[in-house]
């Protein structure tokens, strides 16, 4: 009967690892719901959003649909940022915190779970698949950080660790769990295709402060404004065009192609901005304070990306915030007048 | 028709976040439509019905390319996410 069922809650990313968790949960009759939260560094389908392409979806909410169980969306764009600026454990390669970030999640899990009901937690980690976060020294951090402690479940690997409580009170049958470890992922992907489940990615992806193209623009955000903090539309344009920084005070962000020009009209109510009249072309957005030979500066370079780029003049207009548009007519700048270490 | 829900300009997943937030607020049988730019809301806005039991009334892109969802709350409204399990 459903209400004596064990209620195990499972941090599902939409990857391969803990579509594959939930399914063995499911597969011993338990109650399976996923949780999944967004941090606003979740790659998920922006990019494909923004410039139009693709099918975007969901990764978590296909995982979920396919396995017939209950999602829980959870935005923690705020909290998260402490997890950002001040990780506990450090970066990895670029801006990625990851085991605090995993603590973090996971301690989210468990005060949702403690909230809302279950028994137990989750996770599709893999001992030894991480560098930082899946290691077999920092797998009882998480569990120690998060308050999860033992109620902290990793059945791909559950094996190779101490038993859980779930294990221990019979909850769950070890047996039948795996004893999975490394970064090989053939094993993964042969389980999927026996259980019949579609997966987005074999691996990684799903954090853009994993990505050193990301991460070098949000350093440079960081650095221009003299200090470490962030909005969430500054993360969200960081995701977007072309990033350049013709001068220290001032950055613009040049839309590449309709999807990504529609989604900074999204936000001309709020940043100075400028696009040629009479050529097809970027929506160009202003970040910092510009004075009027810096306009000029930015109206060559938005010319320069336009079809006008061959012309002698262009005409760019440009708004500010509350709508007032002016126009000047510039000459485009020439490639060699574009240096590499403008681009971010 | 103006939406009851205006989600555009959110990226993935904050309008199924937003569906989410107001659906909570709802009874079992009363009516949402919500109206989005980022395309994937076509798929996943109704996805989300699906795994919560919420009857999709329409998801269409209009002429102005804009994503508009309308969904009716099934019984298990109120959004308290603990009533139980979806029934398999």
């Amino acid at each position: 009967m459903e209400h004596t069922k064990r209620k195990a809650l499972v941090l599902l990313s939409g990857g391969l690892d803990s579509l594959l968790a939930a399914r063995l949960m499911l597969e011993q009759g338990l109650h399976v719901e996923g949780i999944n939260f967004f941090t606003g560094f979740c790659v998920e389908g922006h990019t494909q959003a923004i410039r139009g392409t693709g099918k975007p979806r969901h990764g978590a909410l296909a995982a979920a649909e396919q396995l017939g169980i209950r999602l829980h969306l959870v935005d923690v764009v705020d909290e998260y940022r402490n997890v950002v600026l001040n990780p506990r454990h450090g970066y990895g390669a670029h801006l990625n915190p990851c085991l605090d970030c995993k603590g973090f999640m996971v301690g989210k899990a468990r005060a949702w779970m403690e909230e809302h009901g279950g028994d137990f937690l989750v996770t599709g980690e893999v001992l030894g698949q991480r560098p930082m976060s899946q290691r077999r020294d920092t797998f009882p951090i998480v569990a120690r950080e998060s308050g999860a402690f033992d109620r902290l479940l990793r059945p791909l690997s559950a094996k190779l660790l101490p038993p859980t409580l779930p294990e221990r009170e019979g909850w769950v049958d070890r047996d039948r769990l795996l004893g999975l470890s490394g970064r090989n992922r053939k094993p993964q992907i042969a389980l999927a295709e026996s259980y019949g489940l579609q997966y987005a990615q074999p691996a990684g992806g799903c954090c853009f402060l994993t990505d050193e193209n990301y991460t070098r623009k949000l350093r440079d955000l960081w650095a221009s404004r003299g200090e470490r903090r962030y909005d969430f539309d500054d993360i969200m344009l960081l995701k977007v065009g072309r990033h350049l920084r013709p001068r220290p005070h001032f950055k613009l962000i040049i839309g590449r192609g309709e999807g990504e020009n529609r989604f900074l009209e999204g936000y001309r109510n709020r940043f100075l901005h400028l696009w040629a009249v009479e050529h097809n072309g970027p929506l160009v957005l202003v970040q910092g304070d510009i004075g009027e030979d810096d306009l000029d500066l930015a109206a060559a370079v938005t010319a320069r990306f336009g079809q006008g780029r061959d012309e002698p003049r262009v005409r760019v207009a440009a708004a500010g915030p509350g709508g007032a548009a002016g126009e000047r007519v510039v000459r485009p700048l020439a490639p060699h007048e574009l240096p590499v270490a403008w681009y971010l | 028709m103006m939406p009851d829900l205006d989600a555009r300009h959110l990226l993935c997943p904050l309008p199924v976040l937003r569906v989410q937030e107001r659906v909570a607020q709802l009874a079992g049988g009363e009516v949402l439509t919500v109206r989005c730019t980022d395309p994937g809301a076509l798929n996943d806005i109704p996805a989300w019905c699906r795994i919560e039991g919420h009857e999709v009334l329409q998801a269409r892109t209009d002429d102005a390319g804009e994503v508009l969802v309308t969904l009716r709350v099934g019984s298990r409204a109120g959004g308290d996410p603990s009533r139980g399990g979806r029934p398999r």
